[in-house]
């Protein structure tokens, strides 16, 4: 009797706790996860040109993509521009398919007006390559054509410097529009660099915080969470105001002699600002894991291992440095991961050069208005993330990931 | 004779060692704390004036902070920043404490992969956060509002109450519990006379870290708010992009005081907890 009576006892505590945890489960879900998939579906899904031109695009279904297309199909791409400019709503058509080819932005706006303000009578092919010679390019209409797809892969292949060819083969961009893999790639290099630098800044001051007496401990983790606490956008404002041409450090350095006047460092805005404000804003994330560990790691081990004969190099490599790794994993791994999205920090003080993937998201979203590509370098940058985040989890564990 | 060379070794390398780590410590705190003499400058430089040096009163002026309360961006500003940081405060801090109360129980189901979705927020990329948040706010109607902020604040908010609730529960004996039933107390009154007094330095710790994110947050902000979300970071960003003025050191000095007292309090309620725990 007491075995039904138990498992129903287990199983009312799991619906407990279930119903404790649901809340924010499902808040999450629905603020967090749901935004993520819509812009993961934006990143493959663009119905706009579909949605504009739906005639043209089912006569263009048929085409076989290598001569130029039917008089019919001049006939009804014609009077479809024709008629999406008078509602103001080619602007938008013409903007996406100059992505793909460029110039088509002018053709098509060129040609509605041309077309609206002489009608052709019966010959659309005629007046259209009269109004603009790109209307006898095959290129142009496979361009259309491959705008009015409403799923396709192009946002991907494209933040992968990659496109697709005439007969849908994938090649890679000319030369000179090879940006984002370059760009991706000196992401990970920066993040690698910059997570060695806060390793290397890191682990003399844990140690020290861990093998300090307990107060003298307290008041320097207190010096750690300073920066750790104080707002993001202050401690980018303090760089600039130290490395700016004319700033504290600069003038500092003139002051001594050490610089002369017209010998100032460019400091900022560029890659160099970028490094050395982010060591600073991450460095906190490396020292809090490092200590935690550290601190586990009893002083007796290296004195046992000193008077075993080790030098003190002897001792910290082959006793401490092991012992201390899974600090060291914790600390990389963070840093790393809030390295390769950082957007803030480079983009007020990054310039030109100190520019991450995260600016080129960000230009997408509000200069450019590209979403499907930003979208795409979103889901790419997402997906690395991602699994660093179960990496993380399986070497740290998730719930070590206490900030403070 | 080896030994002193040792021992001398020794010191000198443990001097090497301290010096390695006031270096990194001024690293960490000198660029904080330099803001704050420099906002009293009576020139619009972002650079000690040899005046502020000589401590000439007159090279040291109130006029920036003069502006920034005259000028009327800034207190607006602030007021924003509250209302959005406080109501995101709530929702994070209530729904993180519940959540984190089940996640504590040893029944709780598919304990690891609800914790890791439940902290993603805080290790996503902002720029991908924000950039879906404005494609799904702007598919709702919801682009530009209030309410879409409150809530993208509330959910990177709540990870962090998760977090510093569970640590307070980890030392939370389930015994108290049983005991509790064992007296007649529903599970309610259990939670509420029992469990929740016990960890309220952590839901309190929870709140602060909440408030602090949305308090600072501005990437968001930047893709989903409109003209009547322009909180404190928004207009702190726009001063550093546009033209950078020494009003943003003022601003930037109340920052840095209000993260001290931030930093204070849950230094305090830490404590609290630890006496309580232990």
């Amino acid at each position: 009797m007491a075995f039904p009576l138990n498992s129903s006892l287990l199983n009312n505590r799991r619906l407990r706790a279930g119903l404790l945890a649901a809340p924010l489960v499902l808040f999450v879900a629905v603020t967090f996860l749901a935004p993520l998939a819509a812009m993961l579906v934006r990143s493959v899904h663009e119905p706009a040109v579909a949605r504009a031109l739906p005639q043209t695009l089912g006569a263009l279904a048929q085409w076989d993509g290598r001569e130029l297309p039917g008089k019919a199909v001049f006939r009804i791409a014609g009077s479809e521009f024709v008629a999406l400019n008078e509602r103001r709503a080619l602007g938008s058509v013409a903007t996406r398919v100059n992505r793909l080819e460029s110039g088509m932005r002018s053709t098509l706006l060129g040609t509605a007006r041309a077309l609206a303000a002489e009608p052709p009578g019966d010959s659309w092919r005629q007046a259209m390559i009269a109004a603009d010679p790109d209307w006898a390019e095959v290129s142009s209409w496979l361009a259309l054509r491959r705008a009015g797809e409403a799923v396709t892969p192009r946002h991907y292949l494209n933040a992968l410097d990659l496109d697709r060819g005439g007969a849908g083969e994938i090649v890679r961009q000319p030369e000179d529009r090879r940006i984002y893999v370059s760009l991706l790639l000196r992401t990970f290099a920066i993040s690698t660099a910059i997570t060695a630098i806060c390793l290397l800044l890191a682990y003399p001051l844990a140690w020290l915080l861990a093998h300090a007496r307990p107060r003298r401990a307290g008041f320097l983790l207190l010096l750690v969470l300073v920066p750790f606490w104080t707002s993001l956008l202050v401690r980018t404002t303090s760089w600039i105001v130290l490395l700016q041409n004319q700033g504290v450090i600069n003038d500092l350095l003139v002051a001594l002699g050490i610089l002369a006047e017209e010998q100032r460092l460019a400091l900022i805005y560029n890659m160099t600002g970028t490094i050395i404000a982010m060591v600073h804003v991450l460095l906190p994330f490396m020292i809090l894991p490092l200590y935690s560990i550290m601190r586990t790691i009893p002083d007796r081990h290296m004195q046992a291992a000193a008077s075993l004969g080790a030098s003190h190099w002897q001792a910290l490599r082959r006793v401490y440095w092991p012992q201390s790794l899974p600090g060291v994993a914790a600390g990389s791994l963070l840093v790393f991961i809030l390295c390769i999205g950082f957007y803030i920090t480079p983009a007020l003080v990054g310039g030109r050069t100190g520019q991450l993937v995260s600016s080129m998201i960000a230009y997408h979203m509000e200069q450019s208005l590209n979403w499907g590509l930003a979208a795409a370098l979103g889901g790419i940058l997402l997906l690395l993330v991602a699994l660093l985040y179960v990496i993380y989890d399986r070497l740290v564990g998730i719930e070590k990931l206490s900030l403070n | 004779m080896t030994a002193t060379t040792n021992h001398q070794g020794a010191r000198l390398r443990r001097w090497l060692h301290l010096g390695f780590c006031a270096a990194v410590l001024i690293f960490l705190v000198a660029p904080v704390l330099v803001v704050i003499p420099l906002s009293f400058n009576a020139e619009p430089y972002f650079t000690f004036t040899e005046g502020m040096l000589r401590l000439d009163p007159d090279a040291w002026s109130l006029r920036w902070y003069n502006n920034v309360l005259s000028e009327g961006r800034w207190l607006p500003a602030l007021g924003k920043s509250l209302l959005i940081g406080a109501a995101a405060t709530i929702i994070a801090t209530t729904l993180g404490t519940l959540a984190a109360l089940g996640l504590s129980s040893p029944a709780m189901p598919g304990r690891g992969i609800v914790m890791a979705v439940l902290l993603s927020p805080m290790v996503t990329p902002i720029i991908i956060t924000a950039a879906g948040m404005s494609f799904f706010y702007s598919d709702l109607g919801l682009g530009q509002t209030h309410t879409a902020l409150i809530l993208a604040h509330a959910v990177l908010g709540a990870p962090f109450v998760v977090i510093s609730v569970s640590a307070s529960l980890s030392g939370y004996n389930h015994d108290l519990n049983r005991a509790a039933a064992n007296l007649g107390a529903d599970a309610w009154t259990t939670l509420r006379r029992v469990q929740l007094p016990l960890i309220a330095p952590g839901v309190a710790t929870g709140a602060l870290f909440a408030f602090a994110t949305s308090f600072d947050e501005v990437v968001v902000v930047l893709f989903i708010g409109g003209p009547d979300q322009r909180t404190i970071p928004r207009e702190m960003w726009s001063g550093i992009r546009e033209q950078i003025s020494p009003e943003i050191l003022a601003v930037a000095t109340f920052l840095i005081v209000f993260a001290a007292l931030l930093l204070t309090a849950v230094n305090w309620l830490r404590q609290r907890d630890y006496a309580r725990t232990s």
